[in-house]
């Protein structure tokens, strides 16, 4: 089969030596070209971004709630409450499920058809809109209680990292040498406890690492908080009113017709974004310092 | 636990699995083991918890059809399948069809996977094949970040910048060169289906790029040094030597995009124009699934309206099932069997 694929370049004449070096150029050319476009985006809303919320923050934007429109001033301190309180009940719920189906299929399931299945379908969830999620947990949670809540925004979040943590605790985990596991069988070590302080302290940096990704994928989240955690203009804590969170509150401003909301959410915006490239770059720095180097 | 306490010339011959019986003759470790309890109880609540988180996978996939399906049984049963194809959206006469919606989530989607698979085989074939290595990190982590930008971001800085640039520079010239196709053509308001589409694929690119990248990478080497040592170029080689060898799992990658595509919501809201029409020049506004889930869902209030739009997240839902089940397939399929893949 291969020699065959490779059959029309040997019979390259010294005719088409040449096309075939311009076609080569030209295909690297426009590889470069492409990867030049993709990054201009890229640096064009950073830049922007910078630009917009670097001007539009201070000290009031982390301590203020907002004011009503045509004031000038406010700020969105409870907004970051409760994007704290949300993503604290959602890293309550989804990590330790989805570290805990990821020890099961790296540890116990391996390739058998139970682990397959598993596998797949968190594979499928994380394909799942999150709007979607949103109605599900809106139609399970808001309208039993008829109202909304911070629990059902944090559920929904916490629902949305189980499989990213499934996935990444799993390839950490098959990265442990099976030596290891053996060893602490050998000397008699019960197998749950082999699994903790062995399999799992060995990939914890990996573990870490996935967790912080989910953590940062979800705490970007808009659309399943707009009829779960719904929005307040007030900050609260408690679990059971509705909640203001920061991606829903960039989203309420930037769709406004305001000025100064316009300006408040580019801050939100700059704020959040920090906080993502933040944890993604120090999940970056610690896999490439690890001892799993060369890990995902 | 302290295993140095055991001597290890004492350590037999143990198996695997701490829990199995063994037969041999009573030894000091036995007897340290037994000391401390049997384990195997602690062993199965262990193995039985950790089922349990596995299991709530399938729980959690299995409520959200089921909540769907359930909430969504009132215009189910009224409009049948004709829900689907018609283009009415009249919430005040309880009369609903979703084929605007449907029609807008397609069409954006697939512009935007017209704009961003040929940049994101670029960008996957410049990193795995040319880039120098002292710039391949940088280039993937700023990639990468372009992943984890949130959507609303997104949004907003398309709302502020890329809609006033489509407007007054692109669509202009957009409508005076291809103008007579009449899928650039009518008013030219900004929000429009062509800026969903372009969000989009600024969205879905990191996506794609990285999995192809991912799945080239699993082409063996050989095959690339072969195909360079009978005289091909670079091209040439990454041609047939590594494109076609990875093709499967390439469509699976574009696969995967379109379905982070479909069930894209918030920047798509806040470009798109948001009107239920189904037009065919780009430049008109359009309407998707999700964003009519994210605009009027918390406006629902009689039971019908509610019960529609769940079915539209229901339609949603099965679609991007389907599609990411055949992208993961396809995907697998490749990284899987890495080496055995080579006809």
């Amino acid at each position: 089969m291969a020699a065959h694929a490779l059959r029309p370049p040997l019979r390259a004449s010294r005719v088409n030596v040449h096309t075939r070096r311009i076609t080569n150029h030209i295909v690297n050319g426009l590889a470069v070209l492409a990867t030049i476009i993709v990054i201009a985006p890229l640096i064009a809303i950073l830049f922007y971004l910078l630009k917009q919320g670097v001007t539009s923050l201070n000290w009031d934007f982390f301590t203020k709630i907002p004011v009503p429109v045509g004031e000038v001033g406010g700020g969105m301190e409870n907004a970051i409450v409760g994007s704290g309180v949300i993503l604290a009940l959602a890293s309550l719920i989804g990590i330790p499920l989805g570290i805990g189906a990821g020890i099961y299929l790296a540890e116990y399931a391996g390739t058998t058809r139970m682990g397959n299945a598993v596998r797949f379908t968190a594979d499928v969830l994380n394909g799942v809109p999150s709007i979607v999620m949103g109605i599900a947990i809106y139609a399970l949670i808001v309208l039993p209680q008829k109202h909304f809540s911070a629990f059902a925004g944090g559920v929904v979040l916490g629902v949305m990292m189980v499989p990213t943590v499934t996935r990444t605790t799993e390839e950490m985990l098959r990265m442990v040498p099976h030596a290891i596991r053996e060893a602490a069988l050998g000397l008699g070590v019960p197998a749950w406890r082999s699994v903790l302080t062995i399999s799992v302290r060995t990939a914890s940096a990996g573990i870490v690492t996935g967790c912080m990704l989910a953590f940062a994928r979800v705490a970007g989240e808009t659309a399943p908080l707009l009829f779960t955690a719904f929005g307040n203009a007030f900050k609260s804590t408690s679990l059971n009113e509705p909640i203001a969170a920061l991606p829903l509150q960039i989203f309420v401003y930037a769709v406004s017709p305001y000025d100064e909301w316009h300006r408040l959410a580019w801050a939100g915006a700059l704020v959040l974004i920090v906080l993502i490239i933040a944890s993604v770059a120090l999940v970056r720095y610690v896999v490439s310092r690890g001892t799993l180097k060369g890990a995902s | 636990m302290q295993p140095a306490k055991i001597s290890v010339s004492e350590s037999e011959s143990v198996p695997h699995s701490s829990d199995a019986k063994l037969s041999a003759a009573p030894s000091v470790v036995r007897t340290f083991l037994r000391g401390r309890g049997n384990s195997s109880v602690a062993d199965g609540t262990f193995k039985a918890l950790v089922f349990l988180c596995a299991l709530s996978i399938f729980g959690i996939v299995f409520l959200i059809a089921y909540e769907l399906v359930s909430r969504s049984q009132l215009t189910l049963s009224k409009f049948g399948l004709g829900f689907f194809f018609h283009s009415a959206w009249d919430p005040v006469n309880g009369n609903f069809g979703a084929w605007p919606f449907i029609y807008g989530t397609l069409m954006s989607s697939l512009l935007a996977l017209l704009i961003s698979v040929p940049f994101a085989l670029g960008v996957a074939i410049f990193l795995t094949e040319m880039c120098p290595k002292w710039l391949r990190g940088p280039l993937s982590f700023l990639t990468e970040l372009l992943a984890a930008i949130p959507s609303v971001v997104y949004g907003l800085w398309a709302i502020f910048v890329l809609i006033p640039l489509l407007r007054d520079d692109v669509n202009p010239k957009l409508t005076l060169t291809l103008g007579w196709t009449g899928f650039f053509s009518g008013p030219n308001a900004g929000y429009s289906m062509l800026a969903a589409g372009v969000v989009l694929a600024i969205m879905i690119l990191p996506i794609i790029s990285s999995l192809t990248r991912e799945v080239m990478t699993t082409v063996p080497m050989v095959q690339r040094e072969g195909v360079l040592a009978l005289g091909a170029t670079r091209w040439e080689m990454i041609r047939i030597g590594v494109l076609r060898n990875a093709r499967i799992g390439i469509v699976g990658a574009i696969i995967l995009g379109l379905g982070r595509a479909l069930g894209e919501t918030m920047a798509v809201t806040m470009v798109i124009g948001n009107r239920p029409e189904v037009a065919k020049s780009f430049l008109a506004p359009g309407y998707t699934m999700a964003s009519v889930l994210a605009n009027e869902f918390s406006e629902a209030t009689d039971n019908m309206y509610l019960s529609a739009l769940i079915e539209v997240g229901l339609a949603l839902f099965l679609v991007t099932i389907v599609v990411n089940a055949c992208a993961r397939l396809l995907v697998w399929a490749v990284t899987r069997g890495a080496p055995a893949r080579v006809a």
